[in-house]
């Protein structure tokens, strides 16, 4: 059965999806939605997504949206059948994965989605960004990496010394970072994260989310 | 004692762990940390969690940060203890993984900074900015609006039983029920019955009475 992903190529959170996908070996078709012109607002991507956001999934039956609830079903999914494990083998293991998963979310992501929407989104839009809230996220996003240095100083990647969800799940905002935040010198001075950086952009499963057609 | 969880009465996260803990039966020690005085940003705290936030968790030698991992764990390691906070079936696991992203992101942002603003605010000695109020009550309504839809037409946010994804919310709620923002959830009749059903479970009583 090949899932269905609905979102576009270009966006983070689908982006996610898509690398955990290419990673397990799932395979999938990616409907687009148009976000320019707002069609994850629309009613029919509403009854995907009540938010009316990017991505969902339609899998036979099952549907899902939430790109981190996405990629830890198919993370079990794979697990569970013998496949990829991505999740972590022991139950402690695990659980250090999901504790870097949340912190992606409360301490990473909310810093970059901020500075997204005042350096991407809203010059797309026509209007101008507060540049004074980018410089803040900046200054707090510094405390954020120092504490990412010190973990990779003493494991390889960020769960344990095996990479899983949990390293994945930053690709997408750390690209931003690296290209249209213009900060990649946050990630380059951090030698530990840097290399963290490398190493996980290279995999095959990201490249190929980067060579998908824009 | 095996489990220990380093927290304050004050912190919603905290409670979330010692809520996943009550609904377990499970026995732990709980170390306060003084946040007043800074004393997250030491040890024993800074060494579990370096970002220096409570709660930090033991369990023998696992030690971790992060509330909704910690619950996470709880449930999966004590899976066979207490209430049943996520289900075996993966499909099942997933719909709750849903709403527990929702609550993380979408909830939560709307009732911290209501929170913060209307409770904690005052604790500081600071004053509350009602325009910051009436934007997170404008904010919480709109994802009230697709929880009512949601428990219209599922008892709970995960389906028909009770789960972490509902358990996540208590602590902001009962928060948010302390003050006018309860009015909100009052006008969704859904969510309104929801909240009162999660309020009332034994074990956020026994949390609260401690």
């Amino acid at each position: 059965m090949v899932v269905k992903v609905y979102g576009a190529t270009y966006a983070a959170c689908p982006q996610r999806v898509m690398a955990c996908l290419f990673e397990l070996g799932f395979q999938f078709d990616l409907i687009k939605i148009d976000l320019q012109s707002g069609e994850q607002k629309q009613p029919q991507n509403l009854l995907r997504q009540p938010f009316g956001q990017v991505p969902s999934i339609e899998d036979g039956d099952f549907k899902l949206f939430e790109s981190r609830a996405i990629i830890r079903y198919y993370a079990g999914k794979s697990a569970s059948q013998g496949g990829t494990n991505l999740l972590g083998e022991t139950l402690e293991e695990r659980a250090l994965v999901e504790q870097w998963m949340e912190v992606e979310v409360n301490n990473y992501n909310p810093l970059i989605y901020t500075m997204v929407l005042q350096l991407v989104v809203l010059p797309q839009q026509g209007q101008v960004g507060d540049m004074e809230l980018v410089k803040d996220c900046k200054g707090k996003l510094e405390k954020v990496l120092d504490v990412y240095e010190e973990r990779l100083s003493k494991s390889k990647y960020l769960g344990g010394e095996r990479f899983t969800i949990a390293d994945l799940t930053h690709l997408p905002n750390t690209r931003f970072l690296m290209e249209e935040g213009g900060m990649e010198d946050l990630i380059k001075r951090r030698k530990n994260l840097h290399n963290w950086w490398l190493d996980i952009s290279s995999r095959p499963s990201w490249l190929k989310v980067m060579d998908l057609p824009k | 004692m095996a489990i220990k969880v380093y927290g304050h009465p004050f912190s919603p996260a905290a409670k979330r762990v010692l809520l996943a803990l009550a609904e377990k039966g499970l026995d732990y020690e709980h170390i306060l940390i003084d946040l007043a005085t800074g004393q997250q940003k030491k040890d024993p705290l800074i060494s579990i969690n370096p970002f220096g936030q409570v709660p930090g968790f033991q369990d023998g030698d696992l030690q971790l940060f992060e509330s909704r991992a910690i619950t996470r764990y709880i449930a999966h390691a004590y899976a066979d203890k207490g209430t049943p906070l996520i289900p075996e079936d993966p499909k099942k696991l997933a719909v709750i993984g849903v709403w527990l992203e929702v609550e993380a992101q979408k909830f939560d942002a709307a009732g911290q900074k209501l929170s913060f603003e209307i409770l904690v605010k005052p604790i500081k000695g600071l004053t509350t900015d009602e325009a910051v109020v009436e934007e997170g009550q404008a904010q919480l309504a709109a994802v009230l609006d697709i929880y009512e839809a949601r428990l219209g037409k599922s008892k709970y946010l995960g389906g028909d039983d009770f789960s972490l994804a509902d358990l996540h919310h208590i602590p902001i709620v009962s928060n948010l029920q302390k003050t006018k923002v309860k009015a909100v959830f009052d006008a969704r009749p859904a969510v309104a019955a929801w909240a009162a059903t999660l309020l009332a479970r034994p074990a956020w009583q026994k949390i609260n009475a401690a």
